[in-house]
């Protein structure tokens, strides 16, 4: 009892969303912190892989809506389900995607519980709360950190008292990462009229267009950018995708790495491609033109690898590696995975 | 028939200017410090609403804030461009509300204007950034929720059809009344002041702007269109214990500030002591997870 759930998202093509499964990754650790089972909700109709997209990354129940009017999202059908199953199940966590459908549903379920929920969390921990005024320390609570006020602050939230604690994330915020190919949960199918009332579809869906996934590296939270000095061996860029992906980033590149024909323009960052804020920018062999640094110079923390000490975008970075970007970035790898645990 | 409509508008401190004294010690909003503006995206819900009461004549907009006395600033400015009237919910006791405090503050303000068939907000407020406070509203309100909407489509006496920004496409949805809309930043731009209007509603003020500046509200009855409605929390029936921080559930741990830390500039050669300890501290700071 008193379980973490995740409240899943269904994509276009009805697979389970990446965001939810990042969460979900996440969770899984929590709900291990915690000594308690990991509780999926989903609510679609003859969602694709279901089972198989889940289980590997360690949830434990699958909680099932399924049912043709599920689909696509309307807020209130899906509040229901939420809330009722948070009624009858009491879980003490629950996660949502910061994203236009976890950010419609999940306010609406918290004011009706009377919960505290914090928005758009870049990092969330288990820890102990003093309450000062009561004299008592809470053990066991949710760490719920998000940036706030334009992003010039971090503050750590924490809902003492109410139950679930509620948070969203962002998409590419928390990493993907399988928790075991082999393990396996149970699915608990919902009989979706106990749960929605025919007022509940009072919202017309009159049209949609919603376009395909392509590759979009304006909302990655970290970014390893490639530069020219990636491109004179041909598994530069390969390994600058590892590296994304064990950091749960995006890698971008400058003009000179894109006109080398090492990726697509889509990744191209500055004047002529896209601005990025990302949370971290890692320069791999950029130089860091002017036109380059109008896309990135507002990245909370930057850090440059490069041979040439003296390349201009040393000159903005919070750090700076001297060094072969082929040579550290390994190591940046390396070290992540030692550390990360 | 018209439409009654209320636009919750939020006046904000303009987060591109953060100075030193920004934030207390206890993490609230240091709101002296900062220079305030209208929410921008609040002035996109503003503008779907007159655009409502130009194809629905009749109509009425009340623009409800919630927030120290001098923001009825945002009212005055909202009357600028087209809004009937407004009303500040002000009180001491709201300091420190969440957005679940917030939602049910302003839910019990809206409930006061009385039957209203639209409740407009913005998506976002760029200072708490968090989104929750229009679709807790609308919950409070007991309505259906539209949220990020781009574009109004169409709008009868009875209902209304609204295009949606979603993160990958766009939705058209059409709903009956009542029910609460949020705008997104990509609806359209404020019309401007009228000039006649900034004439005529130039000198309205508030009951907490009367004693401030020893305003004489005997002007309000000769005048009544110069009154901006203040109320505070006991008039709109709010319970003690679920406003301020009594009411909020979410309790600020800790607050660390990243514009004002000094930015470091370090140079590493690229050792394996150094990339382990920088990949750590890293880690630590919440820059990876
Ligand atoms: C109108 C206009 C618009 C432009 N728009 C853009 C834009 O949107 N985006 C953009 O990026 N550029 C843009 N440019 C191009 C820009 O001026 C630069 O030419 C480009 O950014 C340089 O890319 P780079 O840093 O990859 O290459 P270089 O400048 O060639 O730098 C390569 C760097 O890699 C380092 N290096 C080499 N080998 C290694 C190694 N093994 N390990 C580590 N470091 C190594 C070198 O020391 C050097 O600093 C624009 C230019 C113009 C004129
Ligand atoms: C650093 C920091 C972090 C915070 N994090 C959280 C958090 O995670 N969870 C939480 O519950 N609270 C949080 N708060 C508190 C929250 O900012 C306040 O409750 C705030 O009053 C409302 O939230 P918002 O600014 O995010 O508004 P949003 O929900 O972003 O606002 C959406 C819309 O609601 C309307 N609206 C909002 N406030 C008002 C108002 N006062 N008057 C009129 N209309 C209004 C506007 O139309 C606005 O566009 C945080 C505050 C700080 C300073």
């Amino acid at each position: 009892m008193n379980n973490v759930f995740v409240y899943c998202e269904i994509t276009e093509e009805n697979y389970i969303a990446d965001v939810s499964l990042e969460l979900i990754s996440k969770a899984r650790k929590l709900a291990n912190t915690l000594g308690v089972q990991l509780e999926a909700i989903v609510a679609g109709s003859n969602v694709n892989d279901l089972e198989k997209s889940l289980y590997p990354y360690g949830v434990d129940i699958i909680n099932y809506a399924d049912d043709k009017r599920l689909f696509p999202y309307q807020t209130l059908p899906h509040f229901s389900i939420v809330t009722k199953l948070i009624k009858e199940k009491q879980p003490q966590i629950i996660l949502f995607g910061a994203t236009s459908v976890g950010r419609d549903l999940a306010p609406r379920v918290a004011s009706f519980l009377r919960c505290g929920l914090t928005a758009d969390c870049t990092s969330l921990e288990i820890g102990e709360y003093e309450d000062k005024k009561e004299g008592k320390v809470i053990e066991n609570l949710l760490y719920q950190i998000r940036p706030a006020f334009g992003g010039n602050i971090i503050a750590t939230i924490v809902n003492p008292y109410t139950r679930p604690q509620m948070a969203t994330v962002r998409e590419g915020v928390m990493k993907k990462e399988i928790f075991s190919e082999t393990h396996k949960g149970e699915v608990v199918k919902l009989n979706v009229n106990d749960y929605v009332q025919d007022s509940d579809f009072c919202i017309e869906i009159l049209e949609r267009h919603i376009e395909q996934q392509k590759v979009n590296i304006k909302g990655a939270q970290i970014i390893v950018c490639g530069g020219y000095g990636m491109a004179s061996k041909p598994e530069g860029f390969k390994l600058l995708h590892e590296l994304a992906e064990t950091l749960g980033g995006e890698v971008g590149a400058t003009r000179a790495a894109v006109d080398a024909g090492m990726t697509e323009h889509e990744r191209q960052v500055g004047q002529t491609g896209v601005t990025v804020r990302p949370k971290l920018y890692i320069g791999c062999g950029v130089s860091g033109a002017v036109q380059h640094r109008a896309g990135m110079d507002q990245s909370s923390k930057i850090i440059s690898i490069n041979t040439d000490v003296n390349a201009p975008l040393n000159s903005i970075a919070d750090y700076t590696i001297i060094g072969d970007a082929f040579e550290v970035v390994p190591k940046l790898i390396q070290y992540y995975k030692k550390n990360s645990k | 028939m018209s439409l009654k409509i209320v636009v919750l508008a939020k006046q904000v401190p303009d987060t591109r200017n953060v100075g030193k004294d920004a934030m207390t010690p206890e993490g609230t909003v240091n709101r002296q410090a900062l220079p305030a503006i209208f929410n921008p995206e609040d002035l996109n819900a503003l503008e779907m609403a007159l655009e409502i009461k130009d194809r629905v004549p009749g109509s009425t907009i009340t623009v409800v804030t919630m927030g120290p006395g001098r923001a009825a600033e945002i009212i005055r400015d909202s009357m600028f461009r087209g809004a009937d009237n407004g009303v500040v919910l002000s009180d001491r006791k709201l300091g420190g509300s969440d957005t679940l405090a917030t939602s049910y503050a302003i839910s019990q303000a809206v409930k006061k204007v009385g039957k209203v068939d639209i409740v407009f907000g913005g998506r976002q407020a760029i200072d708490g950034d968090t989104a929750q406070v229009g679709p807790q509203t609308a919950e409070k309100l007991e309505i259906p929720q539209i949220t990020y909407a781009e574009e109004l489509i169409d709008v009868t006496e009875k209902d209304i059809t609204i295009k949606r920004r979603l993160e990958r496409g766009v939705e058209v949805v059409k709903a009956q009344f009542p029910l609460l809309v949020t705008a997104h930043a990509s609806a359209k731009a404020c019309r401007f002041y009228n000039a006649k209007r900034v004439m005529k509603y130039k000198k309205a003020f508030s009951k907490s702007e009367a004693e401030a500046n020893g305003f004489d509200t005997n002007l309000w009855n000769q005048f009544p269109y110069l009154k901006i409605e203040e109320w505070n929390a006991a008039d709109v029936a709010c319970e003690d214990d679920r406003i301020g921080l009594a009411g909020s559930p979410t309790k600020v741990k800790k607050i660390d500030n990243v514009v004002l830390s000094q930015k470091e500039n370090v140079t590493l050669e690229p050792t394996d002591e150094n990339i382990d300890s920088l990949v750590k501290q890293l880690i630590d700071t919440h820059i990876i997870g």
